[in-house]
């Protein structure tokens, strides 16, 4: 049996628990509440999940919690110093993401929406080409195949 | 490959059982002159470093003791407030334990409800049907958390309980755990 693996969808949080930017590209489920209470409850439940581990681990960490998988998929998160919060959410197969979600940080948000001096800061950005750029980036990533219906 | 502890959450989000097998405690004993260069807060009526840290001194640590005498949460043993106490210049030099806070069981109830939710909510927000909540929850110094799935076990199991027989077995089955090295990263 072949497994593909794929990216399902992608958050981009600010510090203040804005989202600033959603894409999905193989989501088989929604969440059967409004994409605003979707976003809540993600930023909600990752700022909690990294409160629990700050208090529940033994030993000192450096940058805390970083992924969690359940049966059917995985989340991958990277924050920056900045308070950027990036979410990607993968199927099974793939492991590491840290270096991706930060070079997308560097070379697709920085590039795109820091440099821009008309993106203004903790809204949704709007540029379309951040919105390319960053679909580009994950189609294009080795672990990234659209599944066949 | 170390188990540090076991926690048993029951269906509604209660912790019924829990056990602490290796719990490594980093601690640092410095002795400091006035005036601090170490800034402190009080969070969780705890006194903790809010910034400033330095040889081994993280941001986080609690005040664990002060001139080797145990401090009892905001308060020194003798019932002073620590932050007050360690604003006059004439208590220096003095020396204090930092290290991370133990978890007292009040706090330990509480986390094991909070992840009963986190656990919920994952399966929640899948964007994939038919998915579990959180199985493996990973960190960066590769301490991973694996909730025991629910089986037959937990519908018997509800209130909290203490039960010899029980520790005995998790113990030796920690250690046959532990030798085997079924638990760890990439398993």
């Amino acid at each position: 049996m072949y497994t593909e693996m794929t990216v399902h969808n992608l958050y981009i949080f600010d510090r203040n628990g804005t989202c600033l930017h959603y894409s999905e590209w193989n989501r088989k489920k929604q969440a059967g509440i409004s994409k605003e209470e979707e976003f809540k409850l993600m930023y909600g439940m990752l700022f909690s999940i990294r409160s629990f581990v700050s208090k529940i681990s033994p030993l000192d960490m450096k940058d805390g919690f970083i992924a969690f998988q359940t049966s059917r998929y995985k989340l991958h998160y990277y924050e920056t110093p900045t308070g950027i919060k990036l979410v990607m959410n993968t199927d099974l197969g793939v492991q590491n993401c840290r270096d991706i979600l930060h070079q997308l940080y560097s070379t697709v948000y920085v590039e795109c929406i820091v440099k821009n001096p008309l993106c203004a800061l903790g809204e949704t950005l709007q540029s379309e080409l951040f919105s390319s750029r960053l679909d580009s980036f994950i189609r294009a990533l080795p672990f990234f195949s659209v599944r066949a219906a | 490959m170390a188990i540090f502890s076991v926690y048993v959450v029951n269906k509604a989000g209660g912790l019924i059982y829990q056990y602490d097998n290796y719990v490594p405690r980093t601690e640092v004993e410095k002795t400091f002159s006035f005036p601090l260069d170490i800034v402190l807060k009080i969070h969780d009526e705890k006194v903790i470093v809010s910034f400033g840290q330095r040889d081994g001194i993280r941001v986080g640590h609690a005040v664990l003791s002060i001139n080797g005498v145990d401090v009892n949460g905001k308060y020194t043993a003798e019932g002073k407030e620590i932050l007050e106490y360690l604003k006059d210049p004439s208590n220096y030099p003095v020396s204090i334990r930092f290290g991370r806070a133990r978890l007292s069981s009040n706090e330990k109830l509480m986390l094991a409800s909070m992840f009963h939710s986190l656990f919920a909510i994952g399966s929640q927000l899948s964007p994939e049907a038919g998915s579990s909540g959180i199985e493996m929850l990973e960190t960066d110094i590769t301490a991973y958390l694996h909730p025991f799935k629910p089986g037959t076990l937990m519908n018997i199991l509800f209130f909290p309980f203490r039960c010899e027989l029980f520790d005995q077995n998790l113990k030796s089955a920690l250690e046959i755990a532990e030798k085997a090295g079924t638990f760890g990263p990439g398993s």
